[in-house]
C-alpha cells in the first residue's frame, strides 16, 4: 500500500510539468497583443506598454518566462496579474467558492442519481423507470445555460422564492440552485450508471446466494448489492469532481459566483498566462489527487483488490 | 477615452426619449430624507482592470468608482453644460497659456489631510514622468516641460532599444504659490485646458501616495470626493461610505455604497429585476429586443443619450481608400436610418454630425456626408474610377456589432456595386493589434466617447495628423492649420468657432463615417426614489435618495 501511494505521487511530478508547460505556451500562443486593448480605441502609450514588459518579463522566450514562473512557483509566489494583483489571492478565494459549489452539486448528483438509480435498477421496466428514463434523458439533452437561466428566471425573477444571484457570503441554502444547476447533467449520468450496474449485480450469484440465506431484503441490498455496485459509480463521482470544478464557468457566470472559472476566462481573454497557470496548476492536483482516492476506495469497497 | 467594453458593443438609445441633456432626473419626486440619511444602495460594477490611480485608469469599471472618489478642479454638468469650478476657487489667465489656479480652502483627502496646491502639482508631476508608465500620461503633454519628463522609446514599444531616461522629474511648468495657489504654464496656448481639468488624470493625490508604491495605493485608494474608500474584495464587491468631512456642493444622500462587481451582466440584470441590485447603468442588450427592458422594469427604467459615436474608419494608408471621392460614396450609400430602425428597433440614433451633438461646441447636423443618397455615391464612385476588389468591413466578433456592420456592407454592396462584405475579428485585443500596426485591409468599426465635453476631443485626437486615436493616418494640412490655431484660440468661443472651419474640411475629406450616436437603456430598484445621470451617463451617486 505505502510503496504504491509513493509510486502514484511520484508519478504526479511528471504530469505536473507537462500539463503546466502545456498550458503556458498554449495561452502564450493565443493571438493577441495583451496590451493592444488595454487602452481601448486608443493606442497604450509606448511608455506604459515598455513599463510592463520590463515588469512582466514579456520580452523573454516563452521557455524563459515559464522557467521563471516555475522558479517562483516552488517559492510559493503565483506572481502577479497585469492588474497588479497578487495571483495567490485570486486562487486563494476562487478556490474555496468553486469547491463549495462543487460540492454542493456533487452531493445533489449523488443523493438523486443514486436514489433513482437504485430504484429503478431493482424496478426494471416499471413506469417509475420509464420516468427516470425520459427525464435523465432531458436533462442530459438540456445544455447547462438553459437550465441555469430558466430556473434562475423561474424561481428568483418570477416566482421570488431565491435571490437570482449567489451573495459574496456564499451561504449554502443560496448554492443549492446553482449546485442543481452544475451537477445536472451528471446526475443523469449517475442514475443510468447506478440503474444498469444494480440491475447486472441483481441477477449475481452472491446475491442469489445472500436471498437463498433468508437475508432480509433491505440487507441484501443495502450492504451486498449496493456496496458491489458502487464502484462504476465511485469513478464517476471521483473524476467528475474535477470536472465539476473545472466547468462551473458557466455557472458560475450565470449565478454571479466568484469562482475560478471566471478567472480563468478572465484569464485567457486578457492573456494572462501566468494567471490561467496558477489555477490550472491547483486544478491538475485537484484532478490527480481525486484519481488517486478513487483508487484507493476501490480497495475498501471491493476486498478483492489490494495494492502493492 | 474611457472605453467601456459595453460602450464598445451594445447600448442603444431610445427613440422614444427626446435628445435632450442626459441628465434629467427620474423616479416619482423626491425621496424621504430619513431613509436616504442612512440608507446604502448597492450598484452594478465591473471589477476594474488596474489598481485605482486616477492618472492610470482608462476604462469605465476603474473609471467611476475614481469619478466618485475624487473630485477635480472643475466639474461637468450632468446636463451636459460648459464646466464650472468644484474644487478650483478660480482659473484665471489672460492669454490661454499661464492659468493661475486658486483652490477653495479647508477640504479634505479622506486621511483627513488637508487639499492644498502641492497636491496637484505632484500628482501631474508623476503621471507625466514616463517611467512611471501612467496610461494617462499624455494628456499633461500641453504643459511646458513634457517634453523633457516624457520620452518615448525611439523604435517603438516592440523594438530593441529603450526610451532614454527623461532628464527630469518635474514639469517645468508647474509651480506652486502657497498652500492655495498654483500656476500652470502652457507650450502653447490652449483654450480648452480649463475644460480638460474635470477628467480623472487631473484629480489630486495626497501626500500618502508617494509613500508607497502606486499599486499599493491603488487597492485602498485615498481620494477627496464625496464617498470614500471601505474594501474591496476582488471580483465580488467594493465598499464605499459617505465621506462626513465632505464640503463641497455635491454631498451624497445616502450613507452605503456597495459597487457589486459581476461578470455576467444578465446575472445583474435579474438581480435588478428583483430588487437584489439598486442600479444598472446599461441593461444588457437581450433585454432591448422587442422593448422587453421597458415591460420588466416600467417607470424604473430610463432612457438617455451619452457623448459617444460609433464610426466607420478608413485605413488611409492603403492606396485604395486614398481617394475622398470613394470614401464619400462609401458613406452616401449608407441608409442610417434603416439600420437605427431595423437591427436596434429605432433605439439609436442616426449620426449626422462629426462631433456627438451632446457636447459644448459640436455643430448639430455638419456631416452632409451622412445622408442616404445612392444617385450622388454612384456617380461619385465612377468619378473615383470606381473599387476593384474586395471591400471588407472589420468589427470585433466578441461584441454585438456583427449585425449593424452586416447590415452596412449589404447596403454599400447593393447601393454601389462593390463586392462588400463584414468580417469579424476574434477578440477585440486582435482587433486592436491590427488597427495600431495600421495594418487593416479595409473598413473598420470604431467608436469615441468624448474624454471631457469640448468639440476639441473629437477633433484633435482624431483627425488630426499623429492625433492619439488617427489610427487610421488622416493627415491634411488644412485640417491641422485649422485645428492647431482653434486650439491656441484665446477664447472657448472663438475656438469652437475655429474648429468648425477644421471640421467643414474634413467633411470634404471623409476619412471616417459616422454611423450612429450611442445611448444607454438604464434601470433602478423600487427603492430608489430619485437619481441623475451624470454627462456621460454614469449615475451621480451624490443624486441618489431614497
Amino acid at each position: 500500500m505505502g510503496r504504491y501511494l509513493l509510486r502514484r505521487l511520484l508519478q504526479l511530478v511528471p504530469v505536473f510539468i507537462g500539463t503546466t508547460f502545456l498550458i503556458y505556451w498554449l495561452v502564450w500562443a493565443v493571438p493577441g497583443d495583451p496590451f493592444a486593448g488595454k487602452c481601448g480605441e486608443r493606442r497604450c502609450p509606448d511608455q506604459y506598454i515598455a513599463f510592463m514588459t520590463e515588469k512582466y518579463h514579456l520580452d523573454q522566450n516563452v521557455f524563459v518566462q515559464y522557467g521563471n514562473y516555475m522558479k517562483n512557483l516552488l517559492q510559493g509566489d503565483f506572481g502577479q496579474t497585469f492588474s497588479q494583483r497578487d495571483i495567490g489571492d485570486i486562487i486563494a478565494t476562487a478556490y474555496p467558492n468553486t469547491l463549495k459549489l462543487a460540492l454542493v452539486a456533487l452531493a445533489i448528483e449523488a443523493v438523486i442519481g443514486l436514489g433513482a438509480g437504485v430504484l429503478t435498477g431493482l424496478r426494471r421496466n416499471g413506469f417509475l423507470d420509464n420516468l427516470v428514463l425520459v427525464s435523465t434523458l432531458f436533462l442530459i439533452a438540456l445544455p447547462v445555460f438553459v437550465v441555469g437561466f430558466v430556473l434562475q428566471w423561474l424561481l428568483g425573477v418570477q416566482w421570488g422564492l431565491v435571490k437570482p444571484t449567489v451573495s459574496s457570503e456564499m451561504r449554502w441554502s443560496e448554492l443549492i440552485v446553482p449546485g442543481f444547476v452544475l451537477g445536472s447533467a451528471s446526475v443523469a449520468y449517475i442514475a443510468r450508471v447506478a440503474r444498469t450496474s444494480i440491475a447486472e449485480n441483481r441477477r449475481a450469484d452472491y446475491v442469489r446466494t445472500a436471498i437463498a440465506k433468508g437475508l432480509p431484503m433491505r440487507r441484501v441490498v443495502g450492504v451486498h448489492l449496493l456496496r458491489n455496485s458502487l464502484i462504476p459509480v465511485v469513478t464517476l463521482l471521483g473524476t467528475d469532481l474535477g470536472a465539476l470544478m473545472g466547468g462551473a464557468i458557466v455557472t458560475e457566470g450565470i449565478f454571479g459566483i466568484n469562482g475560478i472559472g471566471r478567472a480563468v476566462y478572465r484569464a485567457i481573454v486578457t492573456k494572462e498566462s501566468a494567471t490561467v497557470v496558477g489555477i490550472v496548476v491547483v486544478l491538475v492536483l485537484v484532478y490527480l489527487v481525486m484519481n488517486l482516492l478513487v483508487d484507493l476506495l476501490y480497495a475498501a469497497l471491493d476486498p478483492r483488490i489490494r495494492y502493492e | 477615452m474611457r472605453v467601456s467594453k459595453r460602450a464598445t458593443s451594445a447600448i442603444a438609445l431610445s427613440a422614444a426619449a427626446a435628445l435632450v441633456a442626459s441628465g434629467c432626473s427620474s423616479g416619482d419626486g423626491d425621496g424621504d430624507a430619513a431613509a436616504s440619511k442612512d440608507g446604502s444602495i448597492s450598484v452594478h460594477g465591473v471589477q476594474p482592470e488596474n489598481p485605482l490611480v486616477p492618472s492610470n485608469t482608462t476604462e469605465t469599471g476603474g473609471g467611476k468608482v475614481i469619478d466618485w472618489l475624487f473630485t477635480g478642479l472643475v466639474e461637468y454638468p450632468n446636463d451636459g453644460g460648459a464646466p464650472r469650478n468644484a474644487l478650483a476657487e478660480s482659473i484665471n489667465t489672460t492669454d490661454s497659456k499661464v492659468f493661475t489656479i486658486k483652490i477653495k480652502a479647508g477640504t479634505k483627502f479622506h486621511d483627513g489631510t488637508e487639499v492644498k496646491a502641492k497636491n496637484f502639482v505632484d500628482a501631474w508631476n508623476w503621471a507625466a514622468y514616463s517611467p512611471n508608465g501612467a496610461q494617462n500620461g499624455s494628456f499633461f503633454s500641453d504643459i511646458a516641460g513634457f517634453d523633457k519628463t516624457y520620452t518615448t522609446d525611439p523604435d517603438g514599444a516592440d523594438g530593441p532599444q529603450k526610451a532614454p531616461t527623461p532628464s527630469t522629474d518635474k514639469l517645468s511648468g508647474l509651480k506652486v504659490i502657497d498652500d492655495q495657489t498654483f500656476e500652470v504654464t502652457l507650450a502653447a496656448p490652449t483654450a480648452v485646458f480649463p475644460t480638460k481639468l474635470g477628467y480623472s488624470a487631473f484629480m489630486p493625490l495626497p501626500d500618502a501616495f508617494f509613500a508607497q508604491k502606486p499599486e499599493e495605493f491603488g487597492k485602498k485608494p485615498i481620494g477627496n470626493g464625496p464617498v470614500k474608500f471601505v474594501s474591496w474584495e476582488d471580483n465580488v464587491l467594493i465598499k464605499l461610505t459617505r465621506f462626513d468631512d465632505y464640503n463641497l456642493r455635491d454631498k451624497m444622500k445616502v450613507k452605503d455604497v456597495d459597487v457589486k462587481l459581476y461578470q455576467d451582466e444578465t446575472a445583474a440584470y435579474a438581480d435588478l429585476l428583483s430588487n437584489n441590485l439598486d442600479f444598472m447603468e446599461v441593461v444588457p442588450t437581450s433585454a432591448l429586443a422587442g422593448d422587453k427592458w421597458k415591460t420588466d422594469l416600467g417607470d424604473r427604467g430610463r432612457s438617455t443619450v451619452t457623448p459617444s459615436t460609433a464610426l466607420i474608419a478608413f485605413p488611409t494608408y492603403d492606396k485604395r481608400f486614398q481617394n475622398p471621392k470613394l470614401r464619400r460614396a462609401v458613406s452616401l450609400s449608407i441608409n442610417r436610418q434603416e439600420i437605427s430602425d431595423k437591427i436596434f428597433f429605432g433605439t439609436r440614433k442616426p449620426a449626422d454630425s462629426w462631433a456627438n451633438p451632446l457636447t459644448p461646441g459640436a455643430k448639430p447636423g455638419n456631416c452632409t456626408a451622412c445622408k442616404f443618397d445612392p444617385t450622388t455615391a454612384k456617380q461619385l464612385l465612377t468619378e473615383a474610377g470606381g473599387f476593384t476588389g474586395e471591400m471588407v468591413f472589420y468589427y470585433n466578433s466578441d461584441s454585438s456589432h456583427k449585425e449593424w456592420m452586416d447590415a452596412v456592407a449589404q447596403q454599400v454592396k447593393t447601393n454601389l456595386g462593390i463586392n462588400a462584405r463584414a468580417e469579424g475579428v476574434p477578440t477585440f485585443a486582435v482587433f486592436r493589434q491590427g488597427i495600431n500596426a495600421h495594418q487593416m485591409k479595409g473598413p473598420y468599426r470604431a467608436a469615441w466617447q468624448q474624454d471631457y465635453p469640448d468639440v476639441e476631443n473629437w477633433v484633435n485626437p482624431l483627425y488630426v495628423t499623429g492625433g492619439s486615436s488617427n489610427d487610421g493616418l488622416y493627415s491634411n494640412p488644412e485640417v491641422d492649420a485649422l485645428a492647431k490655431q482653434a486650439s491656441g484660440a484665446p477664447s472657448l468661443e472663438a475656438s469652437h468657432e475655429a474648429f468648425s472651419k477644421a471640421v467643414e474640411k474634413v467633411d470634404q475629406d471623409v476619412p471616417s463615417i459616422p454611423i450612429y450616436f450611442y445611448g444607454q437603456q438604464s434601470g433602478h430598484s423600487e427603492k430608489i426614489k430619485k437619481l441623475e445621470l451624470n454627462n456621460v451617463g454614469e449615475l451621480d451617486i451624490t443624486s441618489v435618495e431614497l
